[in-house]
């Protein structure tokens, strides 16, 4: 990892001693360079580049920055720290000698060029000693190991295992569980590690708290491919929700370089879907879906790796409703339906969304 | 107008009361410039100024003035003015000094600086009656003699009163006049009154070495220029350019004995076609005596004359500055950055030629934020009163400043860091009134003055567009000399290269302007790239 990073520096440096204006080539993260790869059902990215050139008013302060945050990554990485993306922007962060201008000026800016450099290096920012705070949460018959430390995943109490960012050197002891649930609500997770429900159906139940964290992507990757489980995602019922499901299954595209790490293309839907609302009496716990939320839903109608019949139904079905709804419509039919009744039926029917 | 003024006071004269000299004097002060005590010491210094000019450039000599201004008492200061100029011979001192209409100037037309009324001895005039003193004269022609006079004038008959006169043989060789004298008057410092009267005139005549010795210290303005502009040539008065009194008393005073000679003799472009065309348009038969006609006669032959097509003037009669000579006043005096003037090419309003000449400075220490500073000249001479209602302050304020690089509000002058100068130079200079210190605003005058402007204004556009982007490439500069040593910091820790090495190689780029701004204009997609998918991706991370 730190050659990749010396590569950089040096290749900078013989633009400069040519007398060429010193450049990083950093992949396109827009739709027109993201490719829907048919054979591995992942988002790759194309091999579009924009030059981003040190002597260019535009771009001058982005390249300094670029080249500050590859510094400091090959410092932790030469010695072997960790530190989280907000430890590295308050590091980063000083004022220019002789003016008032700030290398940054907040973490917002300084998060896209972290980006920036792991598309250009074709990294994760954990391989180069960034991690992000911990988010996701899992609970299961399952033993690891993280760091020397033996968890017992199921024995964690109310709370569950926090997934940490970096989950590459976690080893797995011991896994006992035919498949796994990913739900995209806290509370949904609460719900169902409340109810024991891993327990009952012999799971791993992961709760991702929105959008999931690349931890949880890759954890979720490492069951399925590692341990050869069935996973089955929840979300809410509207174009947000799903998007996750397919950032999970294909891909997302800022981070379209590591798909292959991160998408796990095997994941199945389990809900809730727009016919849901109907087929569980759903109805009035129904949310007017915003034209944000239409607009959004016709994209994904666009995107090759939601193109399947089932879900161009759900898809047109919202546009047509123009209804969405969360996971937390199903408690209109009582607290437990969801781990009783709705989660139990679908199992059995295997009533699954590709 | 002035002829009219003077018309009476030669009627008074001949009447050859005493009063009536004074009477003449205390009823057109005002017209005379003597309205104030401030405006009577500007008037004073005038003449006396404008005079030595005159002189000097008539003998082709490079002026050099020297003026005093003294306070006596509160309310008399004693003026001394010295030229270099070819001095008064002897005899005829008393008369050009003390004489009033003496020389007059009439019929013959050239562009001078002309007298605001009755010239220098209106000064001696106004010195008598209020301080009852004498006017001291010297002057010498370079013979090796000098003259000393003291001098006032005989009211009652009009002729010079010699106070004390001698001759000294003294070997000293010189030539010039210096003139001393004792008024009542006011001295303030401002826009409108004897010292910036001398800071303009200087500028407008950069050719001139002044030294102003005022109540408030010593100012010298240098000479900047060591050749005189062209003497301007005497030309006849164009038939479209002359009013009606003026030909009447150019019928009085004719020498030719019938109509055909005077019309052919007395103005220019007037052939002996043209002339039989005016007496027969005119039905007065063309070899009568032209002293002899009635006042509707003359009227009549007036308009026929009007009629009448004929050349226009001959333009080569007139002595503008010239660019050159415009950039040097103002560079003398004037702190800026950029200087630019336009010498016009000579056009003609109702019968009199003229050319109007324009320049500017602009930048440097003048100040940012307040409305320009506009001179006007008329025959090199400045125009400090009545400012708005001359012709050149409207022609500034109605040209579009705004395209070439100066704020303006409205039909108002501009504002920002600029002085404009606009010179007119005529034979026969068109004033609103008989004070003399605003222009006419005729079309033929306004457009001429606008044209001038007008150039200018895209002679300064193209200045400060260059200046604008001399300060872009200066502030795009900064930034990368902001940012170097950053990131030869971040290189020296990626490539263990030593960062100062680093730093005057990237330098040294900026220096040599290997990096165009073209070039890194080059890509600008990548910014915008990444904002789709963000908008997109809501990572939470």
């Amino acid at each position: 990892m730190e050659e990749k990073l010396v590569k950089l520096g040096k290749k900078i440096l013989s633009e400069i001693e040519a007398g060429k204006n010193p450049s990083i080539d950093i992949p396109i993260r827009s739709l027109s360079n993201i490719v829907f790869d048919e054979k591995t059902k992942l988002l790759k990215l194309g091999d579009k580049y924009a030059k981003r050139y040190f002597f260019n008013v535009a771009q001058a302060k982005s390249f300094m920055q670029t080249l500050l945050v590859a510094s400091f990554c090959r410092d932790i990485v030469k010695e072997n720290i960790h530190t989280s993306i907000r430890d590295m922007y308050y590091n980063l962060k000083r004022t220019l000698p002789n003016s008032d201008e700030n290398t940054f000026d907040e973490q917002a800016e300084s998060d896209p060029i972290i980006v920036d450099l792991e598309t250009s290096l074709g990294v994760l920012r954990e391989q180069l000693h960034l991690i992000a705070d911990r988010k996701g949460v899992v609970a299961g018959n399952v033993v690891i190991e993280d760091r020397g430390d033996e968890i017992d995943w199921s024995k964690l109490g109310s709370g569950g295992w926090s997934i940490p960012s970096a989950v590459e050197d976690i080893k797995f002891k011991k896994v006992k569980a035919d498949f796994v649930i990913v739900i995209e609500k806290n509370a949904g997770f609460e719900r169902l590690h409340e109810d024991k429900f891993w327990k009952k159906y012999n799971c791993i139940l992961i709760g991702t708290g929105g959008q999931p964290a690349r931890g949880t992507r890759r954890l979720i990757k490492r069951l399925a491919i590692e341990h050869n489980l069935p996973v089955y995602v929840m979300t809410d019922s509207d174009s947000y929700g799903w998007y996750i499901y397919s950032v999970i299954k294909s891909g997302s595209m800022a981070l379209a370089h590591a798909s292959d790490d991160l998408g796990t293309p095997s994941v199945k839907f389990i809900g809730l879907t727009i016919s849901d609302i109907e087929k569980y009496g759903l109805q009035k716990s129904t949310i007017k879906a915003t034209e944000q939320d239409l607009k959004r839903a016709k994209e994904l109608l666009e995107y090759p790796w939601l193109d399947h019949k089932e879900w161009k139904r759900e898809i047109k079905l919202m546009l047509q409703k123009k209804i969405k709804a969360e996971i937390e419509a199903l408690s209109a039919r009582g607290l437990k339906f969801l781990s009783e009744v709705y989660l139990p039926e679908k199992l059995e029917k295997k009533e699954f969304l590709p | 107008m002035v002829e009219e003024i003077v018309k009476k006071a030669e009627e008074m004269a001949k009447e050859q009361r005493a009063v009536s000299v004074s009477e003449f004097f205390e009823r057109n002060r005002h017209l005379l410039g003597y309205d104030n005590p401030t405006k009577a010491l500007l008037t004073v210094v005038k003449e006396i100024v404008d005079n030595s000019l005159d002189a000097c450039e008539e003998a082709r000599i490079l002026p050099k003035i020297y003026i005093e201004i003294k306070q006596k008492t509160p309310d008399v200061f004693r003026i001394v003015g010295k030229d270099n100029g070819p001095g008064i011979v002897d005899k005829q001192i008393p008369y050009t000094m003390a004489k009033l209409l003496y020389g007059s100037k009439f019929f013959k037309l050239y562009q001078s600086r002309g007298q605001q009324g009755l010239g220098i001895k209106g000064c001696v005039l106004y010195a008598q009656l209020t301080t009852g003193k004498p006017t001291t004269v010297i002057s010498s022609t370079g013979d090796g003699k000098t003259s000393y006079y003291e001098l006032m004038i005989d009211v009652k008959r009009n002729e010079p009163n010699i106070i004390s006169h001698r001759i000294e043989e003294d070997g000293r060789i010189w030539h010039g006049l210096k003139i001393e004298l004792e008024i009542e008057g006011r001295y303030i410092e401002s826009k409108t009154s004897v010292n910036e009267y001398i800071r303009q005139t200087a500028i407008a005549n950069p050719y001139a070495e002044i030294i102003f010795d005022g109540p408030n210290g010593k100012i010298e303005y240098p000479r900047s220029a060591n050749v005189l502009p062209a003497l301007p040539k005497e030309i006849k008065p164009h038939p479209h350019g002359i009013e009606l009194g003026m030909f009447r008393r150019m019928l009085e005073s004719t020498r030719s004995r019938n109509l055909i000679g005077f019309l052919t003799n007395d103005f220019s472009r007037v052939g002996r076609n043209s002339a039989e065309e005016v007496c027969k348009l005119a039905g007065i038969d063309a070899n009568k005596d032209p002293t002899k006609l009635s006042t509707e006669e003359s009227e009549v032959l007036f308009k026929a004359l009007k009629k009448v097509k004929l050349m226009r003037p001959p333009t080569d009669c007139l002595s503008p500055l010239g660019e050159d000579l415009l950039l040097k006043g103002l560079q003398k005096e004037i702190k800026a950055e950029f200087f630019a003037a336009v010498t016009r090419p000579t056009s003609v309003y109702r019968g009199n030629p003229f050319v109007v000449e324009c320049a500017i400075a602009y930048g440097g220490e003048l100040p940012q934020d307040s409305t320009i500073e506009l001179m006007r000249f008329s025959n090199k001479v400045p125009l400090l009163y009545q400012a708005g209602d001359c012709a050149i302050t409207k022609a500034v304020a109605t040209t579009d400043w705004k395209r070439y690089g100066l704020q303006q509000s409205g039909k108002s002058l501009p504002t920002g860091p600029a002085v404009i100068l606009v010179h007119f130079a005529s034979v026969w200079v068109p004033y609103v009134s008989e004070s003399k210190q605003a222009l006419a605003a005729y079309p033929a005058i306004m457009k001429e003055i606008k044209l001038g402007l007008q150039e200018l204004g895209r002679r300064l556009q193209k200045h400060v567009s260059g200046k604008k982007r001399a300060e872009m490439q200066k502030r795009r500069r900064q930034i990368f000399e902001r940012y170097i040593p950053e990131v030869a910091q971040s290189l020296q820790e990626l490539t263990d290269v030593k960062a100062d090495i680093i730093k005057r190689k990237l330098f040294e780029m900026i220096e040599k302007k290997q990096i165009t701004i073209e070039e890194a204009m080059e890509n600008v997609e990548e910014r915008s790239g990444r904002k789709i998918g963000e908008a997109r991706e809501e990572d939470s991370e």
